[in-house]
């Protein structure tokens, strides 16, 4: 500021600018580490011209809802990805915990079939995760097994049908709004910002990062690598069968086939975030900004009528658009 | 002894098919500064990782400040107060400063949760007295190599260490910073602390050690008062001759001039470096690691590309793009990092060998399997090759033999130049010897020969000549008589340029 100011005028300004520009520091400092937001604010210039219905209330609380179910794979996968690990078998849990929650409620009733079903997510998780902590085989390797055998089990569950809900009232459970605000996009952001909470302020949120940056170091620090390895394979299946009992609520049936290759847009959503597949660094901030940026391209692709094919290549190019991206921010902010 | 501190009795460690340490003794003072030397695979290191609980011994015992203990974990022997400074560092380059030097021990409340800002100001404490600058928050992988070293030693005050042990500590360390670090293992030591200096750097030893424990092939040869010892006693401990039946120089008539450099400069890595290797000869290129020498041989190479200067090969001026028009052209680089860079461990040797060269043991890109076995089974006998055929694994061989698979992949495509890169480093004193008699052979045969090394004995050994760099500038060339390790020394440890 070239023009003079007085004292008091200074000290005045200083206050309400201290708050202001913390706030704004804090905000720059997210934006220039997280690029993902920034080419996700690229996004929706692009369709507010684009599309009139885009940038309404409406549309963008449908984005988020939409965007909530591979966002709550997202945010389990993100804490196995930062430990160096991979859990591919999360669409499949979803199916599972869908199709429980609708096949059980007539015998058991509703709630003890949601918890039977969030229950059985987190067994299967609990199971991945100590194979792959006990045995020393790759993730990859265990989960892709667990996605083909427990789809294998929702189909012997389901008889190959799709399961109706017999009392509808249970699609209005979740019909809950806080504005344009779902009940499943509030679950799927209080768990991605309660997540974020964990890794940055617990010890088992730290030890991700040490575990995943350099695994021998954590062994030799004494980290209980096992039974953390475990802990998150849990938490990423129980993730999993929230989204999967929150589907069979918006939909009112449990098809056999949901959530296939679930998995692969979720690692997709997290890699757009900028967390790595190596382990050791990533975010929810990151992810949050990668499910929210894919779910936006995916209706942005829609309101414009683009034909299926199309949108698979439209993705398939902004991806690694989005990625090249990230390498050029992030080799310029190392210079 | 009442300050004795920590007594290895007897230990003895086997792996699969070597006896790693057999039956060795030795024990650290308070206050004391003992240095464990050896060659590559003495031992050291696994006696280092016995008593800091990250290898369990096979036999024998351990006592720690006059008790019997049993290191079962590293998080015992922290417990324990016995904490290892890492060759290779061990932190984890995302977490911060503070939380590496408390890793494991992070101090949370019952709920798990961290306190982090007792946690950063305990980091602080340590790190003050250390006397360094270090902000505790800052992400770790963003501090220099040296910095880092400085986390590590953080936490063995953090920790109130007994006992510290510093494996190879200085290996990427620039001089001024060499000298911090030696002024932190003194005030180290002035506080009564038992310290371990692992290093095979004469130098280093008589500057900073009070005694020398001497291992050989998992054995101790004696330990002995730095003050009434000297390099040619333990040289000759270390490698169980004398040091003059150990290096083999070639008697290689000197010929032409092959290789000429004029000027040759790459921003930030070398400036000016002009000098000649003639057919014959060898040329020891000496300096410390980060002085640009592998820079200089990349760059001849063709694996980078020089800002200015010029390059003369067999009279021609070449500026190679790439290492393939290199080998081509008949020259030859044998990369330091061998599993890196040299070889692919997962293939058997003859692939291995012939990988660069396909092209010559091909018809339109299919390979010539006849040819390429007479090569393997040429270069096995001429270089005594340990290993039971061209399709064994090359994880399965040792080093030094991995290394010979190396050379014989470079000489098959009969080149006039060969620059070998730390042709052994990391290699057992029975086949370093063998891969010296290997380097006056390729000389005799009336190969140019450069070798790049930062250990000293080896370049005096083997070269005709010494080109000694400092900061990416040639800073001294020695021959005949001037070739001694003052002289190398003196010449490398000029003060690095304010720029």
């Amino acid at each position: 500021m070239n023009k003079p100011t007085t004292v008091a005028d200074s000290a005045s300004k200083r206050n309400t600018d201290s708050s202001t520009s913390k706030v704004v520091k804090k905000l720059t400092k997210v934006v220039s580490e997280q690029h993902i937001w920034i080419f996700l604010i690229l996004c929706m210039v692009v369709f507010s011209f684009a599309s009139p219905y885009f940038l309404t209330l409406n549309n963008l609380g449908n984005v988020l809802t939409q965007g909530s179910f591979i966002g709550l794979l997202a945010v389990g996968m993100t804490l196995v990805m930062i430990n160096g690990e991979i859990d591919l078998s999360v669409g499949a849990v979803l199916a599972l915990a869908s199709a429980l929650a609708i096949g059980l409620q007539p015998s058991i009733g509703v709630w003890p079939a949601i918890l039977v079903a969030l229950l059985a997510g987190t067994f299967f998780g609990f199971i991945n995760g100590a194979i792959v902590a006990m045995s020393g085989m790759h993730s990859f390797v265990v989960t892709l097994g667990a996605l083909i055998g427990i789809r294998g089990v929702v189909f012997v569950y389901t008889g190959e049908q799709a399961l109706m809900v017999e009392d509808f009232s249970y699609t209005e459970y979740v019909e809950i709004y806080l504005g344009p605000l779902s009940l499943t996009a509030m679950i799927f952001i209080g768990f991605a910002l309660l997540f974020q909470w964990v890794l940055s302020n617990t010890r088992h949120g730290r030890e991700a990062y040490a575990i995943g940056d350099n695994i021998k170091s954590a062994h030799e620090a004494g980290i209980r690598i096992k039974r953390h390895k475990i802990i998150n394979f849990a938490l990423c299946s129980f993730l999993a069968a929230v989204a999967g009992v929150l589907l069979s609520m918006r939909l009112g049936t449990a098809e056999p086939n949901a959530g296939r290759i679930w998995e692969l847009w979720t690692i997709i959503a997290i890699v757009l975030g900028g967390t790595r597949l190596t382990g050791g660094y990533g975010s929810m901030w990151k992810t949050l900004g990668g499910v929210i940026t894919l779910a936006v391209l995916l209706n942005g692709l829609r309101l414009l009528n683009t034909p299926n094919y199309i949108e698979l290549m439209v993705m398939g190019v902004v991806l690694i658009l989005a990625l090249i991206l990230d390498k050029t921010l992030a080799s310029r902010q190392a210079r | 002894m009442s300050n004795i501190v920590l007594t290895a009795d007897k230990i003895t460690k086997v792996f699969p098919g070597v006896i790693a340490l057999d039956k060795v003794s030795f024990d650290i003072k308070a206050g004391e500064v003992h240095a464990l030397m050896g060659e590559n695979g003495a031992g050291k290191s696994t006696l280092m990782k016995v008593l800091s609980g990250i290898y369990q011994p096979d036999g024998g015992a351990i006592h720690h400040l006059g008790k019997l203990v049993v290191v079962s974990s590293p998080k015992e022997a922290r417990a324990l107060g016995i904490l290892l400074v890492h060759q290779e560092l061990s932190l984890s380059p995302e977490l911060s400063v503070a939380e590496n030097i408390y890793l494991g021990e992070w101090p949370t409340n019952r709920f798990g949760i961290l306190k982090k800002r007792l946690m950063n100001n305990l980091a602080q404490k340590a790190l003050d007295s250390l006397g360094s600058d270090i902000d505790p928050q800052i992400r770790c992988g963003s501090l220099s190599i040296a910095k880092q070293q400085m986390v590590e030693i953080a936490r063995t005050l953090a920790f109130n260490a007994n006992v510290v042990i510093f494996d190879e500590p200085t290996g990427t360390l620039t001089n001024t910073e060499k000298v911090q670090l030696f002024d932190v293992i003194r005030s180290l030591k002035k506080s009564g602390v038992a310290i371990v200096y692992i290093s095979h750097k004469m130098d280093e030893i008589f500057e900073i050690t009070d005694r020398i424990t001497v291992l050989r092939d998992g054995e101790v040869q004696g330990t002995v008062s730095t003050a009434e010892s000297s390099v040619a006693d333990i040289t000759k401990r270390m490698i169980g001759r004398d040091l003059d039946q150990y290096f083999h120089r070639a008697k290689s008539e000197i010929g032409h001039v092959i290789l000429e450099l004029h000027n040759l400069s790459k921003d930030g890595l070398f400036r000016n470096v002009s000098f000649s290797v003639r057919k014959g000869e060898v040329v020891g290129l000496y300096g410390l690691i980060g002085a640009g020498r592998s820079e200089v041989a990349e760059t001849i190479f063709g694996v980078r590309q020089r800002d200015s200067g010029e390059v003369i090969f067999d009279g021609n001026d070449v500026n190679y793009s790439s290492p393939r028009e290199a080998i081509q052209g008949g020259m030859t680089l044998v990369p330091e990092d061998r599993k890196g860079q040299g070889l692919i461990l997962g293939m058997g040797g003859r692939h291995n060998m012939t990988l660069p060269h396909l092209d010559m043991f091909s018809k339109m890109g299919v390979t010539n399997v006849s040819d390429e076995l007479t090569v393997f089974e040429d270069y096995k006998a001429r270089l005594d090759i340990k290993i039971t055929g061209p399709e064994q694994l090359l994880s399965d061989l040792s080093g030094g033999n991995q290394q010979k698979i190396v050379l014989a992949k470079w000489l098959c495509a009969g080149p006039k130049l060969i620059i070998l890169d730390e042709p052994t480093r990391g290699i057992d004193v029975g086949s370093k010897s063998s891969i010296h008699e290997h380097i006056a052979q390729l000389a005799e045969q009336g190969l140019a020969v450069i070798v790049i090394s930062s250990e000293m004995p080896e370049v005096i050994g083997v070269s005709h000549r010494i080109l000694a760099m400092a900061n990416g500038e040639l800073v001294g060339e020695f021959s005949g008589k001037e070739m001694t390790e003052e002289n190398l020394i003196t010449a490398v440890s000029v003060l690095p340029r304010a720029s």
